[in-house]
């Protein structure tokens, strides 16, 4: 299913969110089970699979890295659940250094300084991949598509040491 | 999801944690990544004029399943030589850790690891 025909919206990465959110609670609102009580049961049953349909899609399209996956899906790049693993050494060198400076950040003299540090250089990589991602995304030759699922692939590294740095600030906190 | 014991003693007493000297022309590096979940794992060896892998080390910053696996890897190639430990396949590592399916994903990544060393090693000795 195309997410972007469902909610009408144009097939491309750059997205309003504002936009999405509206169409979202106007789709939700038309294929509301309410709606549908005085109707036949297949209808019923079309609506809360439209319903589900809608929840889905909105999910996908409202973040960046789930928007960029299902963009490359439609493209015959299937890149959830991959089991491959990936072996960019540099890259893979730079994430590992990352972990590290993240595991020493309880015994650094100002944490809370070191922590700052280290979500700015997360958020200007992310910005760069996501910039790049915009860009492999908007060409649509199947050489681009390929770069930008290797995009895809580094960014899920950098949001889960995200998650990472989220959980460590909150024990820093307590 | 409940962990195997076996998981867990690896999990709890990881055996070879750590680091060798990368300039050490005896060792060589393997890492690799798991995008799905974020997963990243650095596996050395240090290998004899043989072609004995002579001591490992790893080091895993992932599930309990995948330094499981690491750990369990670094203990197995020890002794053997560079093809033996080619050799070895991750349904050996997610039957002797019994992973369930949705974790056979770290003994791949282990599996990947291994390999990862032996091809960095081959490529410092010149092929």
């Amino acid at each position: 299913m195309n997410y972007f025909q469902l909610f009408d919206l144009p097939e491309q990465f750059e997205l309003d969110l504002a936009e999405l959110g509206s169409r979202y609670l106007a789709l939700q609102k038309r294929f509301h089970p309410d709606n549908y009580a005085a109707g036949s049961e297949r209808d019923r049953l079309l609506a809360v699979q439209q319903t589900a349909n809608i929840n889905d899609a909105y999910h996908s399209l409202k973040h960046p890295l789930l928007r960029a996956e299902h963009m490359l899906a439609l493209r015959g790049i299937k890149l959830s659940n991959e089991q491959r693993s990936f072996t960019d050494p540099a890259f893979l060198m730079q994430q590992m250094e990352l972990r590290e400076q993240l595991a020493e950040l309880a015994t650094v003299v100002d944490p809370e300084q070191a922590l700052y540090d280290i979500e700015q250089e997360l958020q200007q990589q992310r910005k760069a991949l996501l910039r790049a991602l915009h860009q492999a995304l908007a060409s649509g030759t199947a050489a681009q598509d390929q770069l930008a699922a290797e995009l895809v692939r580094k960014l899920k590294f950098f949001y889960k040491l995200q998650q990472e740095l989220e959980l460590i600030e909150q024990q820093l906190q307590d | 999801m409940a962990y195997s014991n076996k998981v867990i003693d690896h999990y709890e007493n990881p055996r070879n944690v750590g680091s060798f000297a990368k300039d050490d022309p005896s060792v060589a590096t393997g890492m690799v990544g798991a995008p799905a979940c974020g997963d990243v794992m650095k596996l050395q060896i240090k290998v004899n004029e043989q072609g004995v892998i002579e001591d490992a080390k790893f080091k895993t910053y992932g599930c309990g399943s995948a330094i499981a696996s690491s750990s369990l890897v670094t203990e197995w190639v020890k002794g053997k030589t560079l093809d033996e430990a080619q050799q070895i396949k991750n349904t050996d590592i997610a039957q002797e850790l019994a992973l369930p399916p949705v974790k056979i994903h770290c003994s791949i990544l282990a599996e990947d690891a291994i390999k990862a060393a032996i091809a960095d090693y081959k490529q410092k000795r010149g092929g």
